[in-house]
């Protein structure tokens, strides 16, 4: 407790309860406001999205098969490229948490090195969520119109994700004994899959823009100067935020 | 600009480097968690789908995704985020208006929507 040993207040400052109780500094406690609130947001459009989930009648696309694709091949691989970017955000959040550490330690080189990798996870995070959102609604299939059984699109109007029944109602299913997909899916589905990711995708892009201005700012020498880095903290806050969020969007459209 | 009337509780923070050799285990120890996790929902995810259980195991391996995310979001916010570090007062201050609020909100929407979902097959 370096601030408290070495500082003296005088008392007509301090308020009644001498130091602050939660023992942060302004700018580090309004950032946890701030994450309070958004937080409230996404939970929010979430808890909308289970509601409309429970109401629907018809047959809810299965989550787990929704997204097979991979960059530069055409196997059948469901969930591979998601987890796969949920694994760069994680990776990304690691680093970044490293950059706070090397900070504590007043390590300027640390500090450069982690945060500068933070940015390009984040980088790479936005071009897999754009590759991902193209191959959306352009598809391998075809072009941006082409639905159909064989079709795997989606657009805000538009999925063909629900399970396919026949004449008698039953489903059906393929030869690994999984239900074939294909029939027109809820609109609900896609317009809060592109809404909830894309609010995400716009986190994540302020996110690396912030971490870019810091990493500026650390290579600058302005932290240095001050005496400590909590900005690359508050910074951190914001970023873990993101992946936090992230792994309850992963759960949710792609897991439930 | 030096300020000499506040308390520099940014400079708390600071500690050494064998302080930090600690530190970085347990950010490590983390990262292996959260992966492993996320590469057992992965393998359930492909193994389980939901069309290809019965609806009781479904609701099950729910349960089951639903507990493991949580888990996750525990440690992102108390490592990673350091909540675990804070004063306790700064910990229920952050956790529990926003538990009260969602919480209550989760219970009303999907209680609403199973409603909804009888209302719609009753008389659709």
């Amino acid at each position: 407790m370096a601030g408290h040993a070495t500082k003296q207040i005088d008392q007509a400052t301090l308020w009644g309860g001498k130091g602050s109780p939660f023992s942060v500094s302004y700018g580090k406690l309004m950032m946890w406001f701030f994450l309070v609130s958004d937080a409230l947001t996404f939970g929010g459009l979430l808890t909308a999205y289970g509601f409309h989930r429970h109401a629907y009648t018809g047959d809810w696309p299965s989550s787990e098969q929704v997204f097979t694709h991979f960059p530069f091949t055409h196997a059948h691989l469901p969930l591979l490229y998601v987890a796969l970017m949920t694994f760069i955000l994680i990776v990304s959040s690691v680093t970044m948490v490293l950059a706070v550490e090397a900070g504590h330690r007043m390590d300027k080189k640390g500090v450069v090195k982690w945060l500068g990798l933070t940015v390009v996870g984040g980088i790479i995070f936005l071009g897999s969520q754009a590759w991902e959102w193209s191959t959306f609604l352009a598809g391998p299939n075809g072009i941006f119109w082409e639905f159909g059984p064989d079709g795997d699109n989606a657009t805000l109007w538009y999925n063909s994700f629900a399970p396919m029944r026949d004449a008698t109602g039953a489903l059906m299913y393929d030869e690994h004994g999984y239900v074939m997909l294909g029939a027109p899916g809820p609109q609900h589905y896609g317009m809060f899959f592109f809404f909830i990711t894309g609010f995400h995708g716009f986190h994540v892009f302020s996110g690396v823009i912030i971490n870019i201005i810091v990493l500026i700012q650390v290579i600058q020498g302005v932290y240095h100067k001050r005496g400590h880095y909590e900005m690359v903290e508050k910074a951190g806050l914001y970023w873990h935020f993101v992946d936090l969020v992230w792994v309850f969007v992963f759960t949710f459209f792609y897991l439930l | 600009m030096e300020r000499d009337d506040i308390i520099e509780y940014s400079l708390d923070a600071h500690h050494s480097e064998e302080e930090g050799k600690k530190i970085r285990k347990k950010i490590w120890i983390t990262t292996l968690i959260l992966t492993v996790i996320t590469i057992v929902e992965i393998f359930i995810g492909v193994k389980f789908p939901r069309t290809a259980v019965s609806e009781n195991i479904w609701f099950g391996i729910k349960l089951f995704y639903i507990g493991l995310t949580i888990v996750k979001a525990g440690y992102i916010v108390m490592v990673f985020m350091h909540l675990g570090d804070e004063r306790k007062w700064l910990r229920w201050v952050i956790l529990a208006p926003y538990a009260l609020f969602v919480l209550y909100l989760i219970f009303i929407c999907l209680t609403e929507g199973v409603y909804v979902n009888w209302t719609l097959e009753t008389f659709q």
